[in-house]
C-alpha cells in the first residue's frame, strides 16, 4: 500500500534521513521504533508532505507523493495523528472533529462517521461543547485519534500516541489501535514504547540516526537480542 | 448627562469604523503573525472606490460599499500574493518592512493617479438628516455607520464561528502544521481572510467617506494607526478584542475631545497604546502565554 524508497529529508545542513525505505502491507499494523530524534517523525511528516525528500520516492498505492501538496496526500487517504496531540486548544470538541472531516463534503458519511467516533469515546461526546485545551491529556490523544479517523484514512499514520500518558490509559490507546485496524484502516505505527509497539505490530522496523537499521516480523524481532538490549530493556 | 449621552453617540459611530479597520489588522495577524501596515491604505483605497462607485457610476451608497468591498478584497488578496508569500518563510522584520512600502505605495500611488488633492464625498449620496430624540441629535449617518457597522461585525462573527471556511481559519491560526494534516490548503485560507479583513476595510473607508465627507490619500494613516492600537488594547490576534478595543478607542476619542482638548486625542490614542504595551502587552483580552515554539 505505501512504500516509501530510499529518501534522503534534510534539516538545513542535518541529514534528518538517509536513504531510507520501507513498506507498508494493507490492513497491517507496521511500527517503526527508535529512540529520541531517530528520524521517526521526519519519517511521517515526509509521507504527510510537511517535509520534502531532496531523494527517493513515496508510493501510496502506485501514486507519487513526494510532489503533490499536503492537502492532496490527505485527499487520498492518509491522515496523520501527529506527535503531541496537537488538538486545535480553542476549538471545541465537535469542532476538532468537523475539521478533520474538512476534505469530505458528504453530511450524512460524516455524521456516521462521528456517531462512530463518539461511541468510541463516549468521554469525547460528553466534552463535544467544551474546548479541546480543557480536555486531560488522554481525551486529547482520544479527539486527535477522532479527529484523524473523520477523514476516513485508509492509512493512518500514528506518531507516538501514547506520549505522556499514564500506563492504564496506554493500554486503552493501544487497544484503540488494534480495533481501528481490525475495521480495516492500515496503520503506520510511531512509538518509543517499543514493547508495546511490537507486540501489536505485524511488522517492524528499527530507525537509528535516520536508516533503518532492523526490519522484520514484529515478534521476530521482540526476540531478537540486539533490540531487547536496546529498546526493551533488557 | 445629555452632554455626555452625545459624546457617546458620536464615539459608538467613530467606534465602529475604528472596529472595523482593527478586525482586518488583527485577523491578519492572527493567522500569519504580521503586522499589515497597509491596512489603512487599503481602507483609504475602499474610500475613494466608493467614491467613484456614486460619481462615476451613479450607484447609491449601499451598492458603493459593496463594490468597494469587493475591489479591496480583489486587492487584498493580490497584495497578500505578490509582497508577502514570498516572504512567508523568511523573518518577521522583512515582512514587517514590507507591509510599510506597500503602505507607502498605495498611498503615493494613489497621489500620483488622483492627486494629492482631498474629494468631496457628494453631499447627494447621503443627504444629512438630523433626528432630534430625547434633547440628542443623531444624525442619520451615525446611524447609518454603526448598524451597517455592526451588520459586517456579526455576519463576520457567523462566518468565523459557524462556516468550515471560518473554522479553518481559526484552524490554520492555532496551528498551521495541524491544519495542514486536516488537509486544510493553508495558502488558500491566508487569501480568503486577506480578502475578508480588506473587504472590511473598504467598507469603514467608505464610511469614514460619508461621515467625514471628505477623502484624500493620506487618510487611511491614522485611522489605521487607531485601529492597530484598537487591536493591540483589545489582544492582537483576538477578533473579540478588536471589536471592543475599536469601540473604547472610538469612545476615548470622542470623550477627549468632547470634554478636554481635540488637539489630544491623538495623543491620548497613542498613550493608550504605551500604556497598554507596558502593563498588559497581550491586551485586554489576551491570555498571557509565552510565545510559542
Amino acid at each position: 500500500m505505501l512504500k516509501v524508497k530510499g529518501i534522503d529529508v534534510y534539516y538545513g545542513a542535518i541529514h534528518a534521513l538517509k536513504n531510507l525505505s520501507l513498506e507498508v502491507e494493507e490492513g497491517s499494523i507496521v511500527t517503526l521504533i527508535g529512540a529520541n530524534g531517530a528520524g521517526k517523525t521526519t519519517t511521517l511528516k515526509s509521507i504527510s508532505g510537511i517535509l520534502r525528500p531532496t531523494s527517493g520516492s513515496i508510493l501510496f498505492k502506485g501514486q507519487e507523493l513526494v510532489k503533490i501538496a499536503p492537502e492532496k496526500i490527505v485527499a487520498l487517504g492518509i491522515s496523520q495523528v501527529p506527535e503531541g496531540r496537537r488538538v486545535f486548544q480553542e476549538m471545541s470538541v465537535l469542532e476538532n472533529l468537523e475539521m478533520g472531516a474538512y476534505l469530505r463534503s458528504y453530511k450524512k458519511g460524516i455524521q456516521e462517521d462521528m456517531d462512530n467516533v463518539f461511541s468510541r469515546f463516549p468521554r469525547l461526546k460528553e466534552r463535544r461543547k467544551q474546548s479541546a485545551g480543557t480536555l486531560s491529556g488522554g481525551e486529547q490523544q482520544m479527539l486527535a485519534i477522532g479527529r484523524a479517523l473523520m477523514a476516513r484514512p485508509q492509512l493512518l499514520l500514528m506518531d507516538e500516541p501514547s506520549m505522556g500518558l499514564a500506563p492504564l490509559l496506554v493500554v486503552e490507546i493501544f487497544n484503540i489501535i488494534k480495533d481501528i485496524n481490525s475495521r480495516g484502516t492500515t496503520i503506520l505505527l510511531v512509538e518509543q514504547n517499543a514493547n508495546m509497539a511490537l507486540s501489536i505490530a505485524d511488522q517492524a522496523y528499527v530507525i537509528e540516526t535516520g536508516d533503518i537499521v532492523l526490519q522484520g516480523a514484529a515478534k521476530e524481532l521482540m526476540q531478537s537480542e540486539e533490540v531487547k538490549k536496546a529498546y526493551l530493556g533488557g | 448627562m445629555l452632554e455626555f449621552s452625545q459624546q457617546m453617540i458620536n464615539g459608538l459611530s467613530l467606534g465602529a469604523i475604528y472596529a472595523l479597520i482593527a478586525l482586518g489588522y488583527t485577523m491578519v495577524y492572527g493567522i500569519i503573525k504580521l503586522i499589515n501596515f497597509a491596512h489603512g491604505d487599503i481602507m483609504m483605497v475602499g474610500a475613494y472606490v466608493g467614491f467613484f462607485s456614486i460619481t462615476l457610476l451613479g450607484t447609491n451608497i449601499v451598492v458603493a460599499m459593496l463594490v468597494a468591498m469587493i475591489f479591496c478584497a480583489a486587492l487584498g488578496v493580490i497584495m497578500e500574493k505578490i509582497a508577502y508569500r514570498p516572504l512567508r518563510n523568511s523573518t518577521r522584520i522583512a515582512a514587517l518592512i514590507t507591509a510599510i512600502g506597500l503602505s507607502l505605495f498605495l498611498e503615493y500611488i494613489t497621489v500620483v493617479i488622483l492627486g494629492p488633492a482631498q474629494k468631496v464625498f457628494p453631499a447627494s449620496a447621503f443627504p444629512v438628516k438630523v433626528y432630534n430624540i430625547a434633547g440628542l441629535s443623531i444624525l442619520n449617518k451615525q446611524i447609518f455607520v454603526f448598524v451597517s457597522a455592526v451588520l459586517l461585525m456579526l455576519i463576520l462573527q457567523y462566518i468565523i464561528k459557524r462556516t468550515k471556511t471560518g473554522k479553518a481559519m481559526r484552524a490554520v491560526s492555532l496551528d498551521q502544521e495541524a491544519a495542514v494534516l486536516m488537509g486544510i490548503s493553508v495558502d488558500r485560507t491566508i487569501s480568503i481572510t486577506f480578502a475578508i479583513g480588506s473587504a472590511l476595510a473598504a467598507a469603514a473607508g467608505v464610511m469614514i467617506g460619508v461621515y467625514y465627507q471628505t477623502i484624500n490619500p493620506l487618510m487611511g494613516i491614522i485611522p489605521g494607526l487607531k485601529a492597530f492600537v484598537a487591536a493591540v488594547l483589545g489582544g492582537i490576534g483576538l477578533i473579540p478584542g478588536a471589536m471592543v478595543g475599536g469601540f473604547v478607542m472610538g469612545l476615548l476619542e470622542t470623550m477627549v475631545s468632547g470634554y478636554g482638548n481635540s488637539l489630544y486625542r491623538d495623543a491620548v490614542a497613542f498613550g493608550v497604546l504605551i500604556i497598554i504595551l507596558l502593563i498588559k502587552p497581550t491586551g485586554l483580552f489576551g491570555k498571557n502565554t509565552g510565545e510559542k515554539v
